[in-house]
């Protein structure tokens, strides 16, 4: 009996380290929705079929709390992340991501080096090589729109206009910055305003003129829904949400691209994950060319240049990356310097 | 011993038999006792801890707060040149570690704006050489940005950097300290507005869940068992129903083009859909069908071991049924109302998701920008005293009403 045990737990033991030779295993953590299973489709699958590894694909809602606790208890349960800009500054200067190596990312499929591939913003972090360029902005109904067609920022404020309810995000970013925008600064002076007091008072002073019409939501998914069922004429959300929904159930929304605030995602490697080497081989991986050219099958656009062969004409003018030049960089500095005490500041204007 | 008739051996055996039935006990209830500590103990020590011992800063700059200790901060002058040297050679260490961030963020608290200035110097000062930072820092670190010549900056630093500290329960009831010392109120009044608001809704709820549930949990005291125990499935069946999945049916109830707009719209009895999603009035109607079980069967319980004879000789003494009823049967009654208003207004006090859902601005509770700091800025030294006080509140209020009304009078079933 007790020798059988023996060759039973070498058995094991062997099948085990064999596998760990042969496969390994390692988790990667996303936003989910239309835009995880695009990353499933064309960046995880194919890896995992390529090189027999096991990527266990789980989703979180962003922000780095999660990762805070992960990295601060010493309990590291995710390997790869993908996070928004305007949180990788910070999880990145407080020691919760590695540092990645950008000289082993490979070059473009026609050839370009990776340097020259990348936007200039996707390498601009030391921890992460982004992934997708996104933006925020707002779309209106055809159907519930009264007062003409809304084509402005300033229309967003303009209730005498185009009457009816704003739904806006509850969170200082993003409204802040297209208060400002609608009273007539300047794209690249809102965030030197916002950092004083009367840039402040002046945008806060902006938001109360449509205060009374602005209905409140906390997450993206409430916000074509919002726009669909009448709860707002005019809404704000990523744009992928409203591609989705004008795209795969014909909703008769119209997107508005002037003063949209976009941002880029990147994929980053968790600190203290013992998985380091195959997740920097899967962000090589996951970043090149060819699985980059998935993304804008939900509207948002890829960082490589080489990427854009793989794309559908008709779609690159729906993408962000065609409307730069109308749209603001969401300042990840500014917020890392000014979330906080904004965050507050709105809250306090919101009970007001 | 104490009984003359046993022998001492008799009562040393008696003893040992106490002695093992206490044991045992005590091994029952220890699978309890550890899961209480594990699950709630510990983690509200900790949150108490967290809210006031603050050792980060101290850990990261050490050495420049021992020099910042000779300057006062009331002062006018920069500190010594010795002090900022000290401090370009820690902050550069902290940015060879990729600490500098962990720095920026919380002097930042102190002072907004700070975060990048810290992470903005450190990058330079990673490029300067230790031993030169040794004796030129300071004219280094005011060079690299004209922010480091203002007082703020160190004020926050030296701030900051306090270990044990009443700085977090200070912004929790809206109160900064001055550079003097004085004790004031802060620019941004908010968390103190929130707690009464808080409160504020929580009695609204207990009030609503007493109305409804009382009559309700009359009724199926007194009705035939059949109509009772179907009833009380009705009453049990939202209970076993996802706190999600029923917080949704009533943003689907609510919402202006929802169900209760349209019939009201087409029964021509309003023009315009009512505003009711994302209002106060959500959060206290989807709180009140939420938490009306936990009313009820307290009620229920207690209403049916209420002998109904008492009432009838009550109306047989010649008494009105109106005045039999609120003298005699509701005061027999209040063991099972106060346990269930109590449970009520507890649970709603620090109710987050419903809220969240349903209650738009209005209807935020403290809750909810708890969560704001446990999630969005990362504040948890904040969120920790911001649910201590919310903690020491639900106590006080617990207090007050075993004065009032007497515990041993609580009767949960």
């Amino acid at each position: 009996m007790k020798k059988k045990l023996t060759s039973l737990a070498a058995a094991v033991a062997f099948g085990l380290a064999a596998n760990t030779a042969m496969a390994d295993e390692m988790t990667a953590v996303s936003f989910g929705g239309a835009y995880g299973a695009a990353q499933q489709k064309h960046m995880i699958d194919p890896y995992m079929e390529k090189t027999g590894h096991n990527i266990l694909f789980e989703n979180y809602s962003g922000g780095v709390a999660e990762l805070k606790a992960q990295v601060e208890s010493g309990n590291v349960l995710w390997d790869v992340i993908d996070m928004e800009v305007i949180d990788l500054e910070r999880a990145c200067s407080e020691g919760l991501l590695e540092v990645f190596p950008h000289d082993v990312l490979p070059p473009g499929d026609d050839g370009t080096p990776a340097a020259e591939d990348f936007s200039e913003e996707a390498l601009a972090n030391e921890c992460g090589v982004g992934n997708i360029v996104w933006t925020v902005l707002y779309a209106y109904n055809h159907d519930t729109i009264e007062g003409g067609e809304p084509s402005t920022m300033a229309d967003l404020f303009d209730t005498a206009t185009f009457p009816g309810k704003r739904a806006l995000r509850k969170r200082p970013q993003v409204n802040m910055e297209w208060a400002l925008l609608a009273d007539g600064v300047p794209k690249d002076e809102v965030y030197d305003l916002l950092a004083t007091e009367e840039g402040q008072a002046r945008a806060f002073a902006k938001l109360d003129t449509i205060k009374d019409d602005i209905v409140w939501f906390d997450s993206w998914s409430q916000a074509p829904q919002l726009l669909n069922d009448g709860g707002a004429v005019m809404v704000q959300s990523a744009n992928g949400r409203f591609f989705a929904a004008i795209q795969e159930e014909n909703k008769p929304f119209e997107m508005v691209w002037d003063g949209h605030v976009f941002d880029l995602d990147v994929w980053a490697i968790v600190k203290g994950t013992d998985k380091k080497d195959l997740a920097i081989d899967f962000i090589k991986f996951a970043t090149g060319s060819k699985p980059l050219s998935g993304m804008p099958e939900v509207a948002y656009g890829p960082t490589r240049q080489s990427s854009y062969a793989y794309i559908d004409e008709n779609v690159i003018p729906k993408l962000p990356s065609a409307h730069l030049d109308e749209g603001l960089k969401a300042s990840s500095i500014f917020w890392a310097d000014y979330g906080e005490s904004l965050g507050e500041k709105f809250n306090e204007w919101l009970l007001k | 011993m104490s009984n003359p008739e046993l022998t001492p051996d008799e009562v040393k055996q008696a003893d040992r038999n106490r002695r093992r039935k206490k044991l045992m006990a005590i091994a029952f209830v220890a699978p309890l006792l550890l899961f209480i500590f594990v699950t709630f103990v510990a983690p509200i020590g900790t949150m108490l801890y967290r809210s006031f011992y603050h050792p980060t800063v101290s850990e990261l700059i050490p050495e420049t707060l021992d020099q910042l200790d000779q300057w006062e901060e009331g002062s006018s002058d920069l500190p010594p040149d010795q002090a900022l040297n000290t401090f370009a050679v820690e902050l550069q260490a902290l940015a060879k570690e990729r600490l500098s961030g962990k720095l920026a963020e919380e002097i930042n608290r102190a002072l907004p704006g700070a975060s990048s200035l810290i992470k903005s110097t450190a990058r330079k000062m990673r490029r300067a050489e230790t031993e030169t930072l040794r004796t030129e820092g300071a004219q280094l670190l005011l060079d690299a940005h004209p922010k480091w010549k203002q007082l703020d900056v160190w004020r926050a630093m030296k701030s900051s950097g306090a270990v044990l500290k009443d700085d977090f329960y200070l912004t929790a009831l809206d109160l900064e300290r001055t550079p003097e010392g004085e004790v004031v109120q802060r620019d941004t009044q908010i968390y103190l507005q929130l707690y009464w608001k808080s409160l504020k809704i929580a009695f609204y709820i207990t009030a609503l869940t007493a109305l409804i549930g009382f009559p309700l949990a009359w009724y199926l005291a007194n009705a035939p068992s059949r109509v009772a125990n179907t009833l009380m499935i009705f009453v049990l069946l939202p209970f076993w129903t996802s706190l999600l999945v029923r917080t949704t049916a009533w943003i689907a109830l609510l919402q202006t083009n929802g169900v209760i707009n349209s019939t009201l719209m087409s029964l021509f009895i309003i023009n315009e859909p009512l505003e009711m999603l994302y209002t106060q009035f959500a959060t206290v109607i989807a709180m009140t069908h939420i938490l009306l079980p936990f009313m009820i069967l307290p009620l229920y319980s207690v209403m049916k071991g209420i002998d109904p004879s008492y009432f009838r000789a009550a109306l047989s003494l010649g008494a009105k049924p109106i005045p039999a009823f609120i003298r005699i049967y509701m005061p027999m009654t209040v063991p099972g109302l106060s346990a269930g208003a109590l449970l009520v207004f507890i649970i709603s006090i620090g109710y987050y998701i419903t809220p969240a859902l349903v209650g738009g601005t209005e209807g935020q509770m403290i809750s909810n920008i708890i969560a704001f700091h446990m999630q969005s800025s990362n504040n948890w030294e904040l969120a920790a005293a911001l649910g201590s006080l919310l903690l020491l509140l639900i106590t006080v209020l617990y207090w007050l009403y075993d004065r009032l009304v007497g515990i041993s009078n609580l009767k949960l079933g």
